[in-house]
């Protein structure tokens, strides 16, 4: 692999989006948790959960105006680096793009301001309210952001005139074939993610043994949760594999590093994948598996890479093993929630220090998962940008040398190297603070200053 | 269908148009009080200027995002030649607000750490201001283009010229950071922006004046479109006019209504912008490629007009409210926070 502008422009593509989409990865989950813990507030009455939601709001502050503000980077490198895929698909992945985009200033606009800095000066159900429309918003961002990926991936609604993508119909571009099952993987993905970190600082709260109450709450809200989307996932990931293999076939062979074409196929857990003599070292296999996992049937064929022209498969190595790696997290996820269930069920939940303890560290799992996932996604549907029609390759910005991004792209580390640590300290402040009872004043701050509503006459 | 495409783009045209200048006035003012930040007299000022603008600031900077994402949709091929002419000055523009914003966001809660995190405001907002000043001297220039894709090199940007411009833009944000900072501060704060805001002045004039000499020298199309006849006979006025509003400026901001020394910079910002948009017109790659040629499909550029037209004044009415909200002056001992 040398170190072109292609190679070097989708390293620092890779880099941007990689530490953005943890931000919105957390703040999704967290703006619905929110919302869900005012409602609770709302219909029970209990301190407890205001104190809860308190502490989230001003966390989701913090990561929603970085989010904001890393976000500001990721539509200009479409233009930067990525020019002939602007023109050539602009007409079509443009306004989903905006949309996004739109959708988020107006969710900004219109109700991020009661939720910061309205408790006091709102009526209780218009900050509940508020809690759900922002929630919505964040999601509605996610459908515009995952309807335009879905489109490249599996494009759809579309004609093309002299080289280039014209809209037929909206329907059935937003709509179109993998984006339903991306959508609900990645919403889940995202709910587990924040639910993670719910339960790892709930646990780090209740160790503390400065807010056992409030911590508790976060513990059981989270297993809660847990405990129906953790099942779901992996259910929506098997969905979303049968619609890769009928969609993207050769992302879904280079998963499962399968060279030959096979019914029944194996299932093979590991192996070192060898793109030169197209096979696999040190496989471990297990009959039959593949095949029933696959297709959901014990015979069922499962195509191999061989079948397509070496220019058109992915990377295999990268794509199998970051495969593996957001499964291994979805078991060990699945196992985590159980252990809790059972735990509770024999009443020894909070009584069993060591579980207290270890699930402190399961905040990064669904970051790691995400970040697994998406480079699953992302290499294994090279070496094109929008499927099996633009190549990766004729996307890229033609006049940028291999200097020229090598330059930006030591630009954006440093800058990200700088900020993320220090806004990862920020939030862990916030978390050590704890929800107290000061925690009720109203957050105010910074970045996102206070916003008019909180100077509204009370 | 061919007179619903160019009504469209009549459309699109107007609202980037009004974007960019919305940008330009907003982000323009909070941008030029951290390029001014560094220059205040003491450090109760410098805190007065943060909280000037704490309220409003990143909603400022949420407008170039829009024209950002309406240039991709509205007019692709606009946006796949300009940007990645401009490859390095976006750079530096994207990582300097990024750090900007950040630093802004820190600070209020990071006592210990505030003098690093407003220098890197002031650093920040310096070199993206800076930065923007170059594209817009790279893009008045104009780019190499053949077909549909840009042809020169990412070093292609830096010109005596675009580096004039960037430094045309700092006094530019400056004047208008004065001008904020006049309403929004009383005593000797207000008497200082006030001096500070002159000094901006007379390095806006002076960058108007070496624009409006130099491009016609340079592009014979721009030359044409102002000199020759009957052009001449309806465009005299606007030099004129730039006169007038200049003389105000430097008057308003020697004493009188806190408001016009803003006013005044936001007339003059328009001035020049429209001369700009009279040398350029139809070009949105100057001198290569027209609004129409860049143009999205009609059923592209309606499908976001749609979303658009709902979303976009309950976004400037918020904004326009919360600029109502947080009016009056601000001190350094009682603000927002």
């Amino acid at each position: 692999m040398a170190l072109d502008a292609l190679t070097l422009s989708r390293i620092q593509f890779a880099w941007v989006i990689g530490w953005h989409i943890l931000l919105p990865a957390f703040t999704l989950g967290i703006a619905s948790y929110i919302a869900l813990l005012e409602g609770l507030h709302l219909g029970t009455g209990r301190e407890v959960y205001l104190r809860v939601s308190n502490f989230w709001i001003r966390i989701f502050a913090v990561a929603f105006g970085m989010g904001v503000v890393t976000g500001v980077v990721m539509p200009f490198q479409f233009g930067t680096n990525w020019s002939r895929l602007s023109d050539t698909a602009g007409n079509v992945i443009g306004p989903l793009l905006a949309y996004e985009g739109i959708v988020a200033f107006f969710l900004e606009a219109a109700f991020l301001g009661v939720l910061l800095f309205g408790r006091k000066l709102v009526p209780r159900w218009a900050h509940f309210v508020a809690a759900v429309m922002v929630a919505f918003g964040t999601l509605l961002s996610s459908f515009w952001i995952l309807a335009t990926n879905s489109w490249m991936q599996t494009p759809a609604g579309y004609s093309l005139v002299d080289g280039r993508f014209y809209p037929e119909n909206w329907l059935d571009i937003v709509f179109s074939p993998s984006f339903p099952y991306r959508l609900a993987h990645t919403v889940t993905g995202f709910y587990v993610t924040a639910a993670f970190v719910v339960l790892g600082v709930g646990a780090y709260t209740i160790r503390r043994g400065l807010f056992g109450q409030e911590g508790r709450v976060m513990v059981m809200t989270a297993l809660t949760l847990l405990g129906v989307m953790v099942p779901l996932q992996i259910f929506l990931g098997d969905q979303h594999g049968l619609n890769t293999r009928e969609y993207q076939p050769a992302k879904l062979a280079a998963i499962e590093a399968r060279w030959e074409t096979a019914s029944p196929a194996p299932l093979t857990l590991f192996a070192i994948p060898d793109p030169a003599a197209e096979t696999n070292r040190y496989p471990i296999e297990i009959p039959y598996l593949g095949s029933l996992i696959l297709t959901h049937s014990l015979n069922g064929t499962v195509q191999g890479l061989k079948d397509f022209p070496a220019d058109q498969r992915p990377p295999v190595a990268i794509v199998f093993f970051a495969f593996r790696v957001m499964v291994g997290i979805g078991f060990l996820m699945l196992g985590i929630v159980a252990l809790g269930w059972l735990l509770y069920f024999r009443r020894r939940l909070f009584d069993t220090r060591w579980y207290i303890w270890a699930c402190q560290f399961t905040i990064p799992l669904g970051f790691i998962a995400v970040l697994a996932g998406w480079t699953t996604t992302e290499e294994g549907r090279q070496p094109w940008t929008v499927y099996g029609l633009l190549r990766t390759a004729d996307s890229v910005t033609p006049s940028l040398t291999a200097h020229d991004v090598m330059v930006s792209l030591l630009f954006y580390a440093l800058a990200y190297l700088v900020i993320y640590p220090t806004g990862v300290l920020y939030l862990l402040r916030l978390v050590r603070k704890g929800p107290g009872k000061d925690a009720i004043a109203p957050p105010v701050e910074a970045g996102r200053a206070e916003l008019p509503v909180a100077r509204l006459p009370s | 269908m061919a007179t619903s495409a160019i009504s469209f783009v009549g459309i699109w045209t107007v609202i980037i148009a009004a974007g960019v200048f919305f940008y330009v006035l907003l982000d323009g003012f909070d941008l030029g009080i951290g390029v001014l930040h560094g220059l205040a007299p003491s450090n109760a000022d410098r805190e007065t200027m943060m909280r000037s603008v704490a309220p409003v600031w990143d909603g400022n900077e949420t407008w170039l995002v829009f024209c950002g994402i309406a240039l991709i949709s509205a007019f692709p091929l606009a946006f796949a030649v300009i940007i990645p002419a401009v490859y390095f000055p976006i750079l530096v523009m994207l990582v300097a607000l990024v750090f900007r914003g950040v630093a802004f966001e820190f600070r209020f809660d990071d006592e210990t750490h505030r003098a690093f995190w407003d220098r890197a405001f002031c650093f920040g907002s310096t070199v993206a201001t800076f930065a923007q000043g170059v594209v817009l001297g790279a893009f008045i220039q104009g780019f190499r283009v053949t077909g549909r894709q840009f042809s020169g090199t990412s070093l292609d940007f830096l010109t005596p010229f675009s580096i004039m411009t960037g430094f045309a833009l700092l006094f530019g944000y400056g004047l208008l950071g004065s001008g904020w900072l006049i309403i929004k501060t009383e005593g000797a704060l207000q008497a200082w922006a006030r001096r500070a805001g002159r000094i901006c002045l007379i390095g806006v004039l002076a960058a108007i004046a070496i624009v409006s000499l130099w491009t016609p020298i340079i592009e014979p199309s721009i030359a044409a479109r102002w000199f020759s006849f009957p052009n001449i006979l309806f465009l005299w006025p606007v030099p004129l006019i730039t006169c007038a509003v200049a003389v105000w400026e430097w008057r308003a901001l020697g004493g009188g209504a806190d408001a016009a020394p803003y006013a005044a910079a936001v007339l003059l910002f328009l001035l020049s912008y429209l001369g700009i948009a009279i040398s350029l017109w139809p070009m949105i790659v100057p001198h290569q490629i027209s609004i129409w040629d860049a143009a999205a499909s009609p059923s592209t550029q309606s499908f976001l007009l749609v979303g658009t037209l709902f979303l976009l004044p309950v976004i400037l009415m918020y904004s326009g409210w919360s600029y109502w909200v947080f009016r009056g002056k601000v001190r350094s001992d009682v603000g927002y926070h």
